[in-house]
Parts: C-alpha cells; sequence; structure tokens
C-alpha cells in the first residue's frame, strides 16, 4: 500500500505543478512557434496521460496482488494477442503524434526563403555574438579570416579592398522589423555555438566552417535575451546578446543610428 | 552444446592471493571486481556533481578544502567556471563509462552469465581477465586528467570538436587534461570490445545442455544483446578517439575546418568537419544508452518474475522487444543533432526512427505490468528497485517523445529538459537496475544477506529523491533553461530559476547522503551479514542451485542439464511454487 501511495502522490504533484504552468514557457513572439506550442502542448497531453496511466496501474497493480495468506498467483506466460494490440495501439499513438508535427519542422526549414526576406549575419565567437547588416547596398562585403582582428576592431576580418564591405554594419546586437520574414545566416570563428531566443522559439547550432540558415518571422514588438546553447568553454555561461523586434519605422531608424555611431 | 563445454575446461583452481583475487581468470572473481570498479566510480561520479550542485545553487561558496587541492580551479575554495565545467565533464564521463556501463554488463554479467547458461567460466578467461585491467588502465587515466595542469576538460562527455580539437587556447582543461581524457576513453573502448566478444561467444557456445536461446533468462539476452551493442558502437568511438587525437597532436584535420580564429589567433588547420565527429560520437552515443539500460532491464525482469511468484509475462515478447531496440538503436543517432546544422530533411527520417525505438520500450512496460497482473508480490528490497525501475523507465522515457520530434526539440534541446530526460532514464533508471541487481544477488556472490530494513530505507529515500531532483528539471526546460551554465547571473530570465536550482541541490544533497547508507550495509553485511542460504528468494535460474558462493568452476564438475524456461513460478501441480531450470521433473522438484 506504501509504495501505492507513495508513486501516486509522485504521480499528483508533478501533475499539479504542471498544470500550475509555475515554470512554462515565455510568452511567443514569432509565427511558427503557434504551432511549435500547440505541438508542445499536444505532446504533454499525450505523454501526461501516460504517465498517470502507466504510474496509476503500477500502484494499484502492487495493491491488488501483493502477497496475501492463501493466494497463490496466476499461472501464465502472456497472451500473444494482447501483444500485438498494445504493440499496434503504441504504435499508433506514437506515430499519429509524431507524424503531423514534422509539418512544423518543414515549414521552417524546407522551405526557400522569400524574395523580401531580411538576411541578417550572425557570427559566434568566445563568447560573444557579432551581428552583421550589409547596408544600403544590400551585399555582404567579402571576410577573410587571416585579417580577423578583436582588439583593432575588425572582429570578422572583414575586407576593406571589397567595396561591398563599406557599409556593413557589424554590431553587437540586433534588431529586426516585426512581421518580416528573417533569415539569420549562423556562423562562427572558433567553436560551435548555438543562437537561442526563447520567445522565438527559435535555436539553432552555429558551426565553424558553415553558413547555417535559420529562418524565423517575429510577431511581437518587444525586447527578448539571446542565448548560446552549445558549451563553448568557460564563458558560455555570459555568451549574451538581445534582439529587439521593431516596427518598420523604428527598425529604419535603429538602422541609421548604429550606422552613424 | 556440452561437447563446447567440456572441450573449454582450461584452467585449474588458483593458488596463490595474485592469481585468485587480482590477475584472476575467474569470471566471479572478475565480475566482482568490475563491481568494485564501478562502486569506487560512483561515489567518485557523485562527489562531483555535489560540486556541481553546490556551485550552480550558492556559487561563491567557500569549500576550503577545494582550494587546497585545487589551487588553479577553485582559489580560496571558491569553483571557477572552467572549474564548475571541468567537474561536469568528469561526472558525465566517469557516470556514464565507468559506473553505468561498467556495473550493469561487465560486474553483474560477468558474474552470473556463465553461471544462468551453466558453464563453468567465459568463453576466453585470459581475454576476461584482460578487459577488466585495461578498464581499470583506463579508469587510472581519466582520473589523471583531474589532477595535471590545467585540470580536467571543459568540453562536456560529448567533447564536441573545434572546442576539443584546438587545446589550451579555447580554454582551460583543454591541454593535456583533454587529451588524457580522449585517451582514457579510446582505453575503455579497447576494453569494451574485448568484453564484448567474450560475451557474445559465451552465450553462443557454452549453454548447457538443454539450455536453448529460447530458455535463457532475460538478464542473459540482455548482457548478450548488450555485447551486440556493445561490439557495434564502441569500435566507432575508438576510431573517432584515435582521429580526434591526431587532430590534436599529429596535425591532422579531420574535425577542424579552415579559418578558424581562436582568441584572435588564426588557426593552421583546414578541411574538417566538427560534424563529423558529433555523427561518430552519436552513433555510438546513442546505443550507449541502451548498453547502459538494457542489463537493468534484464534484471527488472528477472527480479519481478521471482517476486511475483508469476512466469514473466510474454517472455518471447521480451526478446523481441531486446532485439528490437538494439536494432533500432543504430538508426536514431541523428535525434542529437537537429540543431548541428545536418541537412533538415535527415531530421525527419530520424525522428521517424526514434519514435520507432519507443515502441519496442513500451512492450517492455506493458509486460512488466502484465507480470504483475495476477501476481502475488513478495516486498523484498530487491522487487522495490525493480517496481521503482518500472516506474522511472516510464517516466524516463516518455520525455523522449518530446525530444524526437525536430520541432518541439528546437525548444527544449540543450536545456535542463534533456538533463531531466537523460538522468531519468539512462541515469537513474539504470542505477535502479544496478541496485534492485546488487540485493537480489548480493547473498549469492558474497555468501551473505544484505539488511532488508536498511535496503528499504535506502530504497525509500532514493526513490523520492531522485523525483524530487528530476520532476523540477523538466520545468526548467519549459522555462528555457540552458544546460552547462556555470553561473547563472547573466541572463535576466534564469533569476527567477534560481530558487528552483537551490531546491533541486538541497534534494541532492539529501539523496546523495542516502547512499551512505549503502555503502554501510554493503560492507557491515560482507562481513557481519547473516549467512545466505542457497536459495533465499526461491527462485528458478541456475545461479540459485549451485553453492553459495559457488566454486571455481561453478558446479563442482557436473555440468547442469537444463529442462525448461526460466521463469516457472507457481506452476500447479509442483511440490513448491518454483520449478529449478534444472529439475528434472516437475511434480517432485525439490529446491
Amino acid at each position: 500500500m506504501f509504495f501505492a501511495i507513495i508513486i501516486w502522490l509522485i504521480t499528483l504533484v508533478s501533475v499539479v505543478l504542471t498544470v500550475g504552468k509555475y515554470w512554462w514557457l515565455p510568452e511567443l513572439a514569432s509565427e511558427h512557434g503557434v504551432a511549435l506550442d500547440r505541438q508542445f502542448m499536444l505532446t504533454l497531453v499525450v505523454t501526461g496521460i501516460i504517465f498517470v496511466l502507466a504510474q496509476v496501474a503500477l500502484g494499484y497493480l502492487v495493491v491488488r496482488y501483493k502477497d496475501r495468506p492463501g493466494r497463490t498467483a496466476d499461472y501464465s506466460h502472456g497472451n500473444d494477442k494482447l501483444e500485438v494490440v498494445w504493440t499496434l495501439a503504441t504504435a499508433v499513438v506514437f506515430f499519429a503524434l509524431v507524424i503531423p508535427g514534422q509539418s512544423i519542422w518543414a515549414s521552417l526549414h524546407l522551405i526557400p526563403p522569400t524574395e523580401d526576406v531580411v538576411r541578417i549575419e550572425v557570427t559566434g565567437q568566445q563568447f560573444s555574438w557579432n551581428i552583421r547588416y550589409p547596408g544600403a547596398d544590400g551585399k555582404f562585403g567579402q571576410l577573410k579570416p587571416e585579417l580577423t582582428d578583436d582588439s583593432g576592431g575588425n572582429a570578422l576580418g572583414l575586407d576593406p579592398d571589397d567595396p561591398a564591405s563599406s557599409d556593413d554594419l557589424v554590431v553587437p546586437v540586433m534588431a529586426v522589423p516585426v512581421n518580416r520574414n528573417i533569415e539569420l545566416m549562423l556562423r562562427s570563428k572558433d567553436v560551435t555555438h548555438a543562437f537561442f531566443v526563447r520567445e522565438l522559439r527559435i535555436k539553432q547550432d552555429a558551426v565553424p566552417g558553415m553558413t547555417i540558415p535559420l529562418r524565423f518571422k517575429p510577431t511581437k514588438i518587444g525586447h527578448y535575451e539571446v542565448a548560446c546553447a552549445e558549451l563553448c568553454g568557460l564563458g558560455h555561461h555570459k555568451m549574451r546578446s538581445t534582439i529587439q523586434i521593431l516596427s518598420d519605422e523604428d527598425y529604419a531608424s535603429w538602422l541609421k543610428d548604429q550606422a552613424e555611431e | 552444446m556440452g561437447e563446447a563445454v567440456q572441450a573449454h575446461s582450461v584452467h585449474e583452481a588458483p593458488a596463490g592471493f595474485i592469481r585468485k583475487y587480482i590477475f584472476s581468470y575467474d569470471h566471479k572473481v572478475i565480475g566482482i571486481q568490475y563491481y568494485m570498479l564501478a562502486l569506487f566510480s560512483v561515489f567518485l561520479g557523485m562527489t562531483l556533481s555535489v560540486l556541481v550542485r553546490l556551485n550552480l545553487a550558492w556559487p561563491g561558496t567557500e569549500v576550503p578544502i577545494l582550494g587546497t587541492i585545487f589551487p588553479e580551479g577553485a582559489p580560496d575554495g571558491v569553483m571557477t567556471p572552467e572549474f564548475y565545467l571541468s567537474m561536469l565533464t568528469m561526472h558525465g564521463t566517469i557516470m556514464v563509462f565507468f559506473v553505468l556501463t561498467t556495473a550493469p554488463q561487465s560486474g553483474f554479467g560477468n558474474y552470473f552469465l556463465p553461471i544462468q547458461i551453466g558453464a563453468d567460466d567465459m568463453a576466453f578467461p585470459t581475454l576476461n581477465m584482460l578487459s577488466f585491467w585495461v578498464t581499470f588502465l583506463s579508469l587510472v587515466v581519466m582520473v589523471a586528467a583531474i589532477f595535471v595542469q590545467g585540470g580536467a576538460p571543459i568540453s562536456g562527455w560529448t567533447a564536441y570538436p573545434p572546442l576539443s580539437a584546438l587545446g589550451e587556447i579555447a580554454g582551460p582543461g583543454l591541454g593535456t587534461g583533454q587529451s588524457l581524457w580522449i585517451l582514457s576513453v579510446a582505453i575503455f573502448c579497447i576494453a569494451s570490445l574485448l568484453g564484448a566478444i567474450n560475451f557474445i561467444v559465451t552465450t553462443i557456445d557454452m549453454r548447457a545442455e538443454g539450455m536453448s536461446m529460447m530458455r535463457l533468462p532475460l538478464t542473459c539476452w540482455a548482457w548478450f544483446v548488450t555485447a551486440i551493442l556493445a561490439l557495434l558502437a564502441f569500435g566507432v568511438l575508438l576510431a573517432a578517439g584515435v582521429l580526434l587525437l591526431m587532430d590534436r597532436h599529429a596535425g591532422t584535420s579531420f574535425f577542424i575546418p579552415g579559418g578558424l580564429v581562436v582568441s584572435d589567433k588564426l588557426i593552421d588547420h583546414k578541411g574538417g568537419s566538427p560534424l563529423l565527429w558529433q555523427h561518430l560520437f552519436w552513433f555510438f552515443g546513442h546505443p550507449e544508452v541502451y548498453i547502459a539500460i538494457l542489463p537493468g532491464m534484464g534484471a527488472a525482469s528477472h527480479i519481478l518474475s521471482t517476486f511475483c511468484r508469476k512466469p514473466i509475462f510474454g517472455y518471447k515478447a521480451m526478446v523481441y522487444a531486446l532485439m528490437g531496440i538494439g536494432f533500432c538503436s543504430f538508426l536514431v543517432w541523428g535525434h542529437h543533432m537537429f540543431m548541428s546544422g545536418m541537412s533538415p530533411y535527415t531530421a525527419i527520417v530520424f525522428s521517424l526512427t526514434t519514435t520507432a525505438v519507443a515502441v519496442p520500450s513500451a512492450i517492455k512496460t506493458f509486460n512488466w505490468l502484465g507480470t504483475l497482473w495476477g501476481a502475488r508480490i513478495q516486498f523484498t528490497t530487491a522487487m522495490l528497485w525493480a517496481l521503482g525501475f518500472v516506474s522511472l523507465f516510464v517516466t524516463g522515457g516518455i520525455s523522449g517523445l518530446f525530444l524526437n520530434q525536430p520541432a518541439v526539440d528546437v525548444y527544449l534541446h540543450d536545456t535542463y529538459f534533456v538533463v531531466a530526460h537523460f538522468h531519468m532514464i539512462m541515469g537513474v533508471a539504470a542505477i535502479f537496475g544496478i541496485f534492485g541487481g546488487t540485493y537480489y544477488w548480493f547473498p549469492k556472490m558474497f555468501g551473505r544477506m544484505l539488511n532488508e530494513t536498511w535496503g528499504k530505507i535506502h530504497f525509500w529515500i532514493t526513490f523520492v529523491g531522485v523525483y524530487a531532483i528530476f520532476m523540477p528539471m523538466h520545468f526548467l526546460g519549459f522555462a528555457g533553461h540552458p544546460r552547462r551554465y556555470a553561473e547563472l547571473t547573466s541572463f535576466e530570465f534564469l533569476e527567477p530559476l534560481a530558487a528552483v536550482q537551490k531546491y533541486i541541490s538541497m534534494f541532492a544533497f539529501t539523496t546523495i547522503a542516502a547512499q551512505f547508507i549503502f555503502l554501510a550495509i554493503f560492507f557491515w553485511a560482507l562481513f557481519r551479514g547473516k549467512k545466505a542460504d542457497i536459495n533465499p528468494w526461491k527462485a528458478t535460474t541456475i545461479e540459485w542451485s549451485v553453492p553459495t558462493p559457488p566454486p571455481h568452476d561453478n558446479f563442482g564438475g557436473e555440468f547442469p542439464v537444463v529442462h525448461r524456461g526460466p521463469y516457472e513460478y507457481s506452476v500447479p501441480g509442483a511440490a513448491e511454487d518454483f520449478v529449478p531450470q534444472t529439475a528434472p521433473d516437475v511434480a517432485t522438484a525439490k529446491s
């Protein structure tokens, strides 16, 4: 009985703490996040039901079938029909949950960017983020690693001989316009980092030697924290930046202010 | 099969102390050596987790002894972020390799596989001795990494390059410490390969007369499948480790791409791929999860059947599920890499294969519940651990249904949700399997009984404790708390979560303290425990029909003949409620 009571209590407390949403996903600020949060909730409900059923059943069985005087155990080696039923039932439930959710992933990664996409380059380094805007010409200038000079103010190794690089803007914080398709081009100078913004429901590794696109559409004006989510060394925990979601006008003036500084 | 057994008898009972207890060929001694190595390692790993939890909950705490031992990593006894990361790395590494891989498979497997199948030893006793001593060497090298200049590596147990490939320029601990770490892991791979071959050949070749594959105890099936996984997985990790060592010391660039600038210095490497390491590592790493948990499943099945006084429900389904999990475990490694930058198309394939592996896992659970149905449950301490195993296996398993979906994983990847998930399933559930096995088999291994009352106290504190520790970590994950953060002060969103970290640490310390109860009853029983009978649990399998502790060749020269399946409990018409596998006749069967 004791075992059952403890296991039911653990189950109850777990359910209460989950349903109460005391620690929860932050407010959503991106378009794909709606479907992502819905899939998250659906998964939580399905796994929650399995969790509760399994723990309650376990508790019930140990109470119901504990050793009592006069009790004999059934002599049974199982039931093939039951095996088939619960195997199929599990497979159906699991795949029915997982397969439809793939469309969210597909919408994020498998659909080519639109013409009007706002492209911003993000380069991680131990332990900061470099955000690069292409400037008025809309073109990113060439980068040469050998020109990199952190203390000299050329963190990315921008090639001054490339005309496209003259108006490139490199800043430590990011701003993007609301309700526009954004594509971040993720890079890293040194080791693997990961670009993570909770409210936008985006996370993607920035891998040295690769340029990885990360697309989203911000839907809510606000100011959010950017964290590194891949262990990158002793300062991993303080590799912070911020992202502002701005109206079109504010975004334009932000870009202008940054360029002037 | 009888012939193979006779043809094998190779070694006489040893005479000297060294041959008997140190460089022993005897699978039983080697099993105990492995177990003791794991016992040492688990307390070491736990000590490291105390430091990790201390730093998370009460950063800046002065621990004077740390300052004495590690003047670099913890000046004045206060842990630095890099010291935190190196403790974290070593905690994970030691627990995964030297505890979870070692105790349930090499420890219990070595001791009980030959006895349960009716063999006098493993197929290759010398190889067996070698595999233990190579494992020991690997542990020595691993522990040495903590004390070298610069300390232990800070790159986590996954050691992703380029961080792990570049040397000290990328951070402290990434010089000598990292090299020793890789070397130790490579040595461990060799030991595991030797062990795996031995387990596979023994299971196939050394079974006693009448012990068909479908009469094997589920423990043997679990050890057999695990050995196959180890054979296929550790070879790949060994190769990866050698390549990484070459990148560090031979100037190759397998994992280091061109144009890297680290600490404002251009790195002279080109052409490598950081993702290559991740593919190789997780090709090992995911089967490794099952290497840790399958023997626990075997032990839990074995114990459940014994104390339900009932045949295991769906024996064949259990065997096929083990095979299914083993097979699928090699098709799912990419689910660790959804955010890695690999092709997003691949993610969908890995997502579906990962969903497939959940099905045989569910089959196991259903069959455990089916075994309880209609049972006559005896609440021994071993049984409590097995029941706890089932509960934790479910809890740790279903959170996998979040992480196998790339879209949901976008949010949860590399957060505390993942920490909660893998601790529940491959950490805690596997440890519960080990404890279950310990309370169950201790009488046979050491000839004395563990104290049941204190064992139950140990169980209850641990069971409630692990839920109290790891359940809240799921919520930290919901709140987006990234893992492997040494300090929680740089982000606004982490501030309200600090209270949860404190609470988790308090439960962690309580649960860890309770493990000293285990240590006390373990060593007390070793010398002062009640003498054990041949068959204290009235169980059916062959280890319970040989003397306690078993003689050098296990059977005193007379090899057993097996007449039936492993779990014949409560057979109608039998004299007692269990019929040993070796009893010739059901009706008159006696222990």
